[in-house]
């Protein structure tokens, strides 16, 4: 399909790439220079604050031509983005947690608009009790927003998702908003070597976003008018449901087309050690590393473990899932989140994606771990397999959580120093 | 404002961008705001709007619109205008779209937005500069909902929250908050207060601000029979009468410098204002609440007696 001359200057382009040492918040102010952004509305919350800091410094430096305004409030902030985004800026914004719940509603109404912005969430557990460290919460809420939603495992994943959110969002079969989460610290504030596609790659990858109908003196242009009647209301619901929906196959696309410029492959869902796999975890985000290291430790004693890391979580990869879990013995679900009273919000995805596939794996386990940024060790991996393979005589409908005796302990112990502790 | 081109009422543009038989309730006071301020500004705006009566000006897919429309949400709409001005002015200078193209960005809410849940956003966007206008139809409360109490709402009004009852006889108990000089406090370029009854005045006051880069912030007197309680043909008269009695004092203040841009000559007594609408009706039956009548009209008469001192102003108030 693509003619000798650009597969030439492909090669030279993929030579050009420089590989930096970067923390996920840089990768993700990278991603945004050079998808060369015209827009980006801001508003500081940790664990976030370094992406627009760092964008800020480059823009007041000149080496970026793009406007930062920093709003209010992350509602305004997203209103921003939203609007600038229709009037054909191509905006790139972020936040984290409690700014992403502030900023709510207007999560709704930028996906309705069909402005195809960029938001990139460094996930932090939502308060009470008010915390800095990671967990899904606050992403997952999004879920049913109409946003794109893409995770990364690592800080190269933050700038590549970026860049492909952009081509898919922006495609005029999809023409809908992405959220492209980070956990925060483990990848914000920590620096991993990220591979940085030349200008002219990025360009090749990312043509110029052309807005619908933009506000523009010579035409004038209702948008978000309101309607009156559920009819009219479902065709518009169901309208960007469809759109969703073909955003897998764009992805694909395009993820196909970055894999020939910058020789890296993302997948909706990834697999992992899945050859022979008979015992298969799934997870999502950072702490996915860990699980691939428990994954190679469960193989070299002979356990035929794999994983199952998903990427793209809307929208929803039910059939490459399904077709990754297909004739397993048993799959668990790790939720780095908890719908409370209900379990792991994941899980019960994963099971809606299996229940009409023949050959579904005969167990499915959910595992609830790493709420708050709390670490999962290795231990606490192969127990999960463990679990896997020996699940006699524990309920299947409850969710195993994972929190050891020396974290109780600590919780004992820092009760005690604060005079509350019971013994 | 001695070289404007409003003189008379016949200087009004003939060029119409909001059609008739739009979904908009009859005899409301926003409307031929609304109208003047398309005719000012040619038709060349997008109107960004927050949730209230006019979101129902666009039920999709028609619109009486000959200019442009953006509705945001109920708490951001000048958040809403700054994505559009920014995005405006960041594609002009990258060269990505003519400046032919540009257009003039206004918000335009109700008093439930501007008062109350879009404070914030309007203090930021005056904090920022921002280059736009915002035009707030106040009908001193959630009129679209019913008719609950804003913080636009004045002493004593009846309102579908502040009921007068036996235990509460006056109606509602707090007053209105003074956005004039909330906007003022911000130190924008230009800020006025104007009534649908007195169209010249409005239209020579978006000329002057249309001089100004920054924010240009309007609040238009807005009488509204469903929740006033008059008939639809009493509108213009009541802004008439909010004037002449001094309940509403139309003035702007240029960066920062008031001046009352209407003085009556005699104020009238509040009495006949109070008296045309039915939120007001409580204070006059079953009986008379004197000492609440008594107490809105020294307010008004404080709030002149101040601004004769202070511009000099040739006007009779008369002792209570």
């Amino acid at each position: 399909m693509r003619d000798v001359k650009t597969v030439t200057s492909n090669v030279s382009a993929v030579e050009m790439m420089r590989v930096e040492m970067l923390t996920g918040n840089v990768a993700a102010a990278w991603a945004a220079r050079l998808a060369d952004v015209d827009y980006i509305p801001a508003y500081p919350i940790t664990p976030q604050t370094e992406i627009i800091e760092t964008l800020a410094k480059w823009i007041g430096e000149g080496v970026m031509k793009a406007k930062l305004v920093q709003l209010e409030s992350e509602h305004s902030m997203l209103t921003a983005a939203g609007t600038a985004s229709l009037t054909g800026a191509r905006v790139f914004t972020a936040t984290s947690s409690q700014g992403l719940f502030y900023g709510f509603e207007m999560l709704y109404n930028i996906s309705g608009w069909r402005a195809p912005l960029v938001l990139v969430n460094v996930s932090r557990g939502v308060a009470a009790p008010v915390t800095l460290e990671p967990d899904h919460n606050d992403v997952l809420a999004a879920r049913d927003s109409g946003f794109l939603q893409f995770h990364a495992e690592t800080c190269q994943d933050v700038l590549d998702l970026v860049l492909l959110a952009y081509r898919v969002s922006e495609d005029r079969r999809v023409r809908l908003p992405s959220i492209v989460n980070m956990d925060g610290f483990y990848l914000s504030f920590t620096r991993e070597p990220v591979h940085l596609p030349s200008q002219e790659t990025v360009e090749e990858f990312l043509p110029p976003y052309i807005p619908t109908l933009p506000f523009r003196a010579s035409r004038p242009v209702v948008k978000g008018a309101s309607v009156l009647g559920g009819h009219i209301y479902t065709y518009f619901k169901h309208n960007i449901h469809e759109s969703m929906r073909r955003a897998i196959e764009v992805f694909e696309e395009a993820s196909k087309h970055y894999a020939e410029l910058t020789g890296r492959v993302h997948e909706p869902v990834e697999g992992f050690k899945l050859e022979d796999a008979e015992y298969v975890l799934v997870m999502s985000n950072s702490f996915t590393t860990m699980g691939k290291r428990a994954v190679l430790r469960l193989r070299e004693r002979g356990v035929p473990a794999g994983l199952v890391k998903i990427v793209m979580y809307r929208p929803f990869p039910s059939a490459q899932l399904a077709e990754l879990l297909k004739n397993r013995k048993a799959v668990a679900v790790l939720d780095q989140n908890i719908s409370l009273g209900m379990g792991g919000i994941m899980y019960q995805e994963v099971a809606g994606a299996l229940y009409h596939q023949r050959n579904r794996p005969e167990k499915l386990m959910s595992v609830i771990g790493g709420l708050g940024g709390k670490y999962i060790s290795l231990e606490e991996f192969e127990y999960v397999f463990n679990v896997l393979q020996h699940p006699e005589g524990r309920d299947p409908s409850t969710p195993l959580f994972l929190f050891r005796k020396d974290e109780l302990e600590g919780v004992r112990k820092a009760l005690g120093l604060a005079g509350l502790g019971g013994g | 404002m001695s070289e404007t081109r409003f003189k008379t009422l016949r200087d009004v543009p003939l060029e119409e961008y909001l059609a008739p038989g739009n979904p908009l309730c009859a005899g409301c006071g926003a409307t031929p705001v609304l109208r003047m301020f398309l005719k000012a500004l040619e038709g060349r705006a997008v109107f960004v709007n927050a949730a209230g009566c006019f979101t129902l000006l666009h039920v999709y897919p028609y619109t009486p619109f000959k200019s442009s429309w953006m509705y945001t949400a109920f708490a951001s709409a000048p958040a809403g205008a700054q994505g559009i001005r920014d995005a405006l002015d960041i594609l002009i200078e990258k060269g990505k779209i003519q400046p032919e193209e540009d257009i003039k960005v206004v918000c335009f809410t109700g008093d439930g937005a501007a008062y109350d849940i879009g404070l914030q956003s309007t203090s930021g966007a005056i904090e920022r500069g921002l280059d736009f206008y915002y035009l707030v139809y106040d009908n001193e409360a959630y009129s679209n909902t019913g008719f609950q109490k804003s913080g636009a709402t004045p002493y004593a009004a009846s309102t579908a929250t502040t009921l007068p009852t036996k235990l509460q006889r006056e109606g509602h108990t707090g007053s209105k908050k003074d956005l004039f000089e909330i906007w003022r406090s911000h130190k924008p370029p230009y800020v006025a207060t104007i009534a649908p009854s007195h169209i010249v005045d409005m239209l020579r006051k978006i000329e002057s601000a249309s001089k100004y880069r920054g924010p240009k912030l309007f609040i238009s007197f807005t009488p509204c029979p469903t929740g006033w309680y008059h008939d639809t043909s009493e509108s213009i008269r009541i802004s008439k009468l909010a004037v002449e009695c001094g309940v509403w004092p139309l003035k702007e203040a240029i960066y920062g410098e008031v001046k009352h841009t209407y003085t009556p000559r005699v104020l009238k007594p509040v009495e006949e204002y109070l008296k045309t609408q039915g939120r007001y009706k409580h204070l006059f039956h079953p009986q008379r609440q004197e000492h609440v009548i008594k107490a809105i009209q020294e307010n008004i008469y404080q709030y002149w007696r101040r601004v004769a001192e202070t511009e000099k102003l040739d006007i009779i108030i008369p002792s209570v």
